[in-house]
């Protein structure tokens, strides 16, 4: 087993001192070191960000854009601050093009229901791929049900990649809207999204990409990307749970019919008439998760303090690491092997069951997921019921991969 | 720390790699499929009755070593039962498999005692137990695939 070199690299990134930033990290599980890989599912959080939530309840609490009083105004104050840092994180042209959900999912339904319901009608289409998440599938069908619409799915090759040929070939003037996700939850494919984005605008379709894998490891600029929608959720960027971000280009979301009806959202309200409130507030219905994005502000400012390319940098490392040593235990097949990959490293181990495998590593200290990642779609297509999958966040270590390796072997052994 | 040996016993994992009576039963007059949406396992069981006891069974599916050693097992445990008896069997299996007192402690596990390290699992529970709740549903006749959420 390679011991790999400790300590700080070029960049300055020194990962035993981002490893300090995460209390989880320190503690042991069955008696041993956690080490923990299943950050694609949700990523653990920085002192900062737990600290950044404490201080909201214990200093700042008070409902935003309502009231006169001093605890109101600093709420309000740090809640817009973070649509600003959430602008700036994405690169977005206007901070009114920034809309806080409740996490990808709800981004998603928000675009159908509200885009989706206003422009798409009987004999149209949607186009998404064989790689989405449920949640990039379920929320289309949904819409196509309810319009008479059309689902296409354009197809992954066995390597994981989207084929681009048989893609461009299902674009056409039908297709209302694409769905693309940014990079693959159970494969780890990242996807060419401006070469996307240019092919469907030439039909004059807008595109949503899914973006929940990507931001925790590259730099999401909407617009050199040119999508029309993106959508993130802050619990896998080291955020908390229930927050999350929906991009939409000014233009598209002036528009577009509110999704939900409510508190914030209106400008005046008369039994006949309901006067709807400017961007992004049209979009935000009822009292927000402020702690949430508070948390999520801090979350953002974390990852952009240390640097994404040098996250992105170190995880590359890690995860090439992780992949060549995995790859070369016999019986291990790699399910997606795309050329572009981020964060991921999903695999069988002969016949042993994925759920066997999982619960093998879990005495070894090893949390991963095991199962269809909510992509039985992808699963289908490799001929697998589940993989296992290691994911990989800025905190991990080669270390960490020499014990991922050490405890497949274990299972092994078990099986043999 | 629990050992593994305690899950994975041997037993369990010569099961799982030679189920038994893992085949199509054509004449059978219950049959049943289970499905566990969490990991993907999904079992048919098959079982012929005469009367009230249980002639012939068998299972096919795929699933992870617990469930799969677990249908195998069952069917060579309940074949010759009669159906009241299998029910009570399962009711002990899953008193054992969840740490449970053995409030029907006085039917025989036999080998299935070797199940017993799954209580040390609690999220392996629904490995163990979808075969039985699968045979169940068969018995009762139910036409719509049995899920464990």
């Amino acid at each position: 087993m390679s011991v790999a070199a400790k300590g700080v690299s070029g960049s300055g990134f020194d990962v035993e001192q981002v490893r300090a930033d995460f209390p989880i990290l320190q503690q042991t599980v069955h008696g041993k070191p956690l080490v923990y890989l299943d950050n694609a599912a949700t990523s653990q959080k920085p002192r900062a960000v737990i600290e950044a939530i404490s201080r909201y309840y214990e200093g700042t609490n008070s409902n935003v854009h309502r009231g006169v009083h001093y605890l109101s105004e600093l709420a309000t104050a740090n809640y817009e601050s973070v649509r600003e840092t959430a602008r700036a994180f994405l690169n977005a042209a206007d901070h009114r093009e920034i809309v806080f959900v409740r996490g990808t999912t709800e981004a998603i339904n928000l675009v159908a229901q509200s885009y989706g319901r206003s422009h798409v009608q009987s004999g149209d289409e949607i186009l998404i791929t064989e790689m989405e998440h449920h949640s990039n599938i379920v929320p289309w069908q949904i819409l196509c049900r309810e319009r008479g619409a059309k689902l296409r799915v354009a197809p992954i090759n066995d390597a994981g990649e989207l084929d681009l040929e048989a893609f461009s070939n299902l674009l056409g003037p039908k297709t209302k809207l694409v769905a693309v996700t940014h990079v693959s939850n159970a494969l780890g494919t990242i996807n060419p999204i401006r070469r996307i984005t240019e092919m469907a605008h030439s039909f004059g379709a807008p595109v949503l990409v899914d973006g929940a894998q990507a931001v925790p490891h590259m730099k999401a600029d909407v617009q050199a990307l040119g999508c029309d929608f993106y959508a993130f959720s802050g619990h896998k960027v080291y955020g908390p749970t229930g927050i999350g971000v929906l991009y939409g280009k000014a233009a598209l979301l002036e528009e577009m019919p509110p999704y939900q009806g409510g508190g914030d959202m209106i400008m005046s309200v008369t039994f006949d008439k309901t006067v709807y409130n400017r961007l992004p507030y049209k979009f935000e219905a009822g009292t927000p998760d402020i702690a949430g994005v508070i948390g999520l502000g801090a979350a953002l400012n974390y990852v952009t303090r240390l640097g994404i390319g040098n996250i992105g940098a170190h995880e590359n490392g890690v995860v090439r690491y992780a992949t060549e040593a995995v790859s070369a235990i016999p019986g291990v097949r790699l399910i997606g092997t795309a050329k572009e990959k981020a964060g991921v490293l999903s695999f069988t181990l002969g016949e042993v069951h994925p759920h066997d495998i999982g619960t093998i590593l879990d005495q070894a200290g090893v949390a991963i997921r095991t199962g269809h990642h909510c992509s039985q779609p992808v699963m289908q297509h490799f001929g697998v019921e589940a993989t296992a999958r290691a994911s990989f966040a800025l905190y991990n270590t080669k270390e960490e991969a020499d014990i991922l390796v050490r405890a497949i072997e274990k299972v092994r052994k078990v099986f043999a | 720390m629990s050992d593994l040996r305690d899950l994975y016993q041997d037993v369990i994992l010569e099961h799982s790699k030679a189920p038994r009576n893992y085949r199509e039963l054509p004449a059978a007059n219950h049959r049943a499929e289970g499905f566990n949406p969490l990991c993907g396992d999904r079992f048919t069981v098959y079982v012929t009755t005469e009367g009230d006891a249980i002639r012939d069974i068998s299972f096919q599916g795929s699933g992870c070593a617990i469930s799969k050693a677990s249908a195998s097992m069952m069917t060579q445990m309940v074949k010759g039962k009669t159906t009241a008896e299998a029910e009570k069997l399962f009711r002990r299996f899953h008193d054992l498999v969840t740490g449970h007192a053995a409030a029907n402690g006085n039917v025989d596990l036999g080998k299935l005692a070797v199940f017993a390290g799954v209580s040390e699992y609690p999220a392996r529970v629904k490995c163990a137990t979808l075969a039985w709740h699968t045979l169940h549903a068969a018995l009762e006749g139910k036409q719509e695939a049995i899920s464990t959420e």
